[in-house]
């Protein structure tokens, strides 16, 4: 099995854009992603007015404080210390929302992918997401042989925490489970295994 | 390129308002009509003088046991001969061919709530749909604008089966159907389908869009009737053949009137089967449809037969 | 037409093998001695009698141990069958194709009788006597394109369509060459297809998609594939390459006959009625290249076209660690000669 460089099912997305339109922006972003999002809404007082941001902080990487994103003026901001915990709240706040909403994803691809996922079980259509893709290249692959899902993949092959075998993470994504797929490297040749590599886009 | 064709006969014809007629239609041999899925048109064949009409109807509904379709035809002031025909020359007994339907209106399956809003005779896709998200328990309502309670045939079926999920604007008490009232707090996850006449899927469609709606969420069906225009003259490059076009004839029906089997399947600019590759333009081509991008329009490479012309004198076409 | 249904396996002691009948029989896919991808389309229209493309939905001499096998991977892997709830109108729309196409095909071994939404089932090959009402799900062991695509060769997978695209969200794919339904399931069409390389740059997916979105009722279409496997087996998934990966270095000049085999899909799209989805089958055929050469215009052809298949494609066919064991082995049985067009054998 190959690594093949061309791939369509991994969502590109390009940069934030505001939906003027739109009664309500739903936003969520973790570490470096609120730049993306300081970047649409820093000139915008009366989007922020209307918007919710999410904001979730998960590591020291640099990511401007949460405190300084509280006095912007947001509909509501609710800051989070780790990933789940944001998505807990961004259930509560989907559940509770109307059509007119327009929901904004930021930060690393496992993150948009993560809250697309989530908003998809609410009935918004994926490709209605405005998304873009700042910070770790870290991704979350699923083991196609025993499923365990590892977040935070930095490198191919890795070690599966769920069976143990090396997996060459394929470029193929899974929007519905968020996740690339990690396949055995060494089947063919047991043993044969190269050696990692970072993956660096 | 038609695609199967089924002979049917008139059993039942209805004035259901003033100004629409609707008509069983069941086989000729007896047999079963195909169940089709709700939003699902076809088109039928009438065999007027030395002519044949196809003209697009939507599905209203399908017997129980299979042996009949409803459609209804809005008798229109401007017809181009084919509701003119359904509604003068066609009678019980008459015998039509239809095509199996296809649909290009279909429900969001996975939405949430589905919003349908209809006026007048765009009630007839809408019917189907209403009845389907139905019968499978979904969250649903209908806004349905008429001019009174005279041009409401469906009126009373409507309401048998959907109760208080119908609501009823009637124009001859002044009620308006006001999408500022239906947009607001719809749950995340909603869907709204809208069939009527053109400007009042226009002004919907961009109501919807202003209160914020993604564009994934908001659906319409819109049937270009074919618009008239000056007469040019066609070339087939690849079969060597050369027709008029009519003021008053579609591409397509000069086509299908010289013995040409060209591909068609809406015969209303919504499915891009017709698209054809241009060979040559001494004109400006006008098109009608909603199909081709703006890129696609503007390079003059592609046209539709069914709606769209060349405002020149000839047209080659890759055929 | 009465079939005499081979007791044989797919996996472990690899029984499988192909009577005369059924060589002969075989969709060879290469009209020509060279290969490419192509937007192969055609109608789904009845073929030559006895051929695969006889009837609608093709039932073999494997037909019961295939089954056996599918109901192997499911015992191992539930995930192998999933849909998603917006797809019971498909999947009933889906027991109806299958049931009337081989009731009316297969008389002898299959019977439909419907009385309204009472129908009853009658499966001998399987053994099944069921009676039903159609439409409700209570009424079946099984979720009705699960209890239908157990009683039926090849795989299936459920497409809505909606936004303009062809959605995968449903499917019964135990066979698979090198997919995951698992993974897959909820992908559009462009999606889906991501990992297949070349033919992504020839457009030949935006072609085959446009096409497919305006299939109608009543006019189905087929293409064929193929791939290689070493080994008979059915079941080459990636849930499962760590198990079936090393086959592929075990083939040696003395075992090529024998171990690898040519693997066909036919795969065959419907519009459904009820649901407006397509029913996407894909059902596979296999045969060993011992059985291949018996036919002198395949063993010819086949040489040049393995021999001559890009190599970005041969890896994403995983065919390169033997084919050159293979073509080899191949080259005795093509004295050069030119072959006639068309699939056929001479």
């Amino acid at each position: 099995m190959i690594e093949i460089s061309q791939f369509d099912s991994r969502p590109t997305c390009g940069r934030l854009a505001l939906d003027p339109r739109a009664r309500t922006h739903l936003v969520a972003a973790e570490d470096e992603g609120v730049g993306a999002i300081l970047d649409i809404f820093t000139g915008a007082s009366d989007a922020r007015s209307r918007a919710i941001l999410l904001y979730a902080e998960t590591g020291d990487r640099g990511a401007p404080r949460s405190d300084s994103l509280v006095g912007l003026g947001w509909a509501a901001f609710h800051p989070a210390a780790s990933r789940s915990a944001l998505l807990a709240d961004l259930d509560g706040v989907l559940d509770a929302a109307t059509m007119g909403t327009r929901l904004y994803a930021a930060g690393s691809e496992s993150f948009v992918g993560a809250v697309i996922a989530r908003a998809a079980g609410f009935g918004v259509v994926p490709q209605s997401v405005i998304a873009e893709k700042r910070g770790s290249l870290a991704r979350r692959v699923q083991c196609v042989h025993c499923k365990h899902v590892a977040e935070a993949v930095t490198v191919s092959p890795y070690r599966c925490p769920g069976c143990g075998q090396s997996l060459l993470v394929r470029d193929h994504f899974s929007r519905r489970l968020s996740a690339f797929q990690g396949v055995r490297i060494d089947a063919e040749m047991p043993g044969d295994i190269p050696p990692a590599q970072e993956l660096t886009r | 390129m038609s695609g199967v064709e089924i002979p049917v006969r008139v059993t039942e014809i209805e004035q259901a308002t003033p100004t629409i007629r609707r008509f069983r239609l069941a086989r000729t041999d007896g047999g079963t009509l195909p169940p089709f899925a709700a939003g699902s048109h076809v088109v039928v064949l009438m065999p007027a003088d030395g002519r044949t009409i196809r003209n697009a109807y939507s599905l209203v509904d399908r017997a129980e046991d299979g042996s009949s379709y409803r459609i209804g035809v809005l008798r229109t002031q401007e017809s181009r001969g084919g509701s003119r025909f359904m509604h003068e020359n066609v009678v019980v007994g008459s015998e039509l061919r239809i095509t199996m339907p296809v649909n290009l209106f279909p429900l969001f399956l996975p939405g949430r709530r589905h919003l349908l809003v209809a006026g007048g005779i765009g009630i007839t896709p809408i019917y189907a749909m209403a009845e389907a998200l139905r019968r499978t328990g979904a969250d649903y309502q209908i806004h349905y604008a008429v001019r009174g309670e005279a041009h409401g045939a469906f009126i009373t079926e409507l309401r048998e089966r959907h109760g208080d999920r119908l609501r009823l604007y009637r124009n001859d008490r002044q009620e308006i159907l006001a999408m500022s009232d239906i947009l607001p707090n719809q749950p995340l996850g909603t869907h709204l389908y809208v069939c009527g006449p053109a400007g009042m899927i226009e002004a919907v469609l961009e109501e919807g869009r202003a209160a914020g709606w993604p564009a994934e969420n908001l659906h319409s069906e819109r049937f270009q009737a074919p618009p008239s225009g000056n007469p040019f003259s066609v070339r087939l490059a690849r079969a060597g053949i050369t027709c008029e076009v009519r003021c008053d004839q579609s591409l397509l029906e000069a086509l299908e009137a010289a013995g040409v089997d060209a591909p068609f399947l809406c015969r209303g600019g919504a499915c891009g089967q017709c698209a054809v590759d241009v060979c040559e333009a001494d004109g400006e081509l006008i098109h009608n449809d909603h199909y081709l991008t703006p890129a696609e329009r503007a390079a003059g490479k592609k046209i539709m037969l069914c709606v769209s012309r060349l405002a020149g004198r000839e047209l080659v076409l890759d055929l | 037409m009465t079939l005499h249904f081979k007791k044989e396996s797919f996996r472990d002691d690899f029984t499988f093998s192909n009577s005369r009948e059924a060589i002969r029989r075989f969709p060879f896919p290469f009209e020509k001695d060279e290969y490419m991808y192509s937007v192969n389309i055609e109608q789904h229209m009845p073929g030559p009698a006895k051929s695969p493309f006889e009837f609608p939905i093709d039932i073999d001499e494997h037909y019961v141990a295939e089954m056996h096998d599918r109901a192997l991977v499911l015992k191992e892997d539930p995930g192998r069958c999933q849909s998603l709830p917006h797809m019971i109108t498909a999947e009933w729309d889906l027991v109806e194709l299958l049931m009337e196409s081989m009731a009316k095909h297969y008389p002898e071994h299959f019977q439909l009788t419907r009385d309204g939404d009472a129908w009853h089932w009658i499966n001998r090959p399987l053994g099944i006597d069921q009676r039903f009402t159609f439409g409700d799900t209570a009424t079946l062991p099984h979720p009705p394109m699960e209890y239908i695509t157990r009683q039926c060769q090849g795989d299936f997978a459920l497409l809505d369509q909606r936004l303009g695209n062809l959605w995968m969200d449903s499917g019964m794919i135990t066979g698979q060459a090198d997919w995951s339904l698992d993974f897959d399931i909820g992908m559009n069409f462009m999606e889906w297809h991501a990992p297949v390389p070349l033919a992504k740059d020839m457009g030949v997916f935006e072609r085959a998609l446009k096409f497919l979105l305006n299939l109608q009722q009543g006019r189905p279409v087929r293409r064929l594939n193929w791939t290689m496997t070493i080994n008979p087996r059915l079941d080459t998934s990636p849930e499962n390459y760590d198990k079936w990966g090393r086959d592929r270095t075990t083939v040696t000049p003395e075992n090529v006959g024998d171990k690898v085999h040519l693997r066909v899909e036919l795969q065959a799209m419907w519009r459904l009625p009820r649901s407006n989805a397509i029913v996407f089958s894909i059902r596979a055929y296999m045969i060993s290249m011992n059985e291949l050469v018996t036919v002198p215009k395949w063993a010819r052809r086949f040489h040049r076209v393995l021999r001559d298949v890009r190599g970005e494609l041969a890896e994403y066919k995983g065919l390169s660690r033997y084919r050159d064991t293979t073509v080899a082995w191949l080259a005795r049985y093509d004295d050069g000669a030119p072959t006639s067009p068309g699939f056929a054998p001479d």
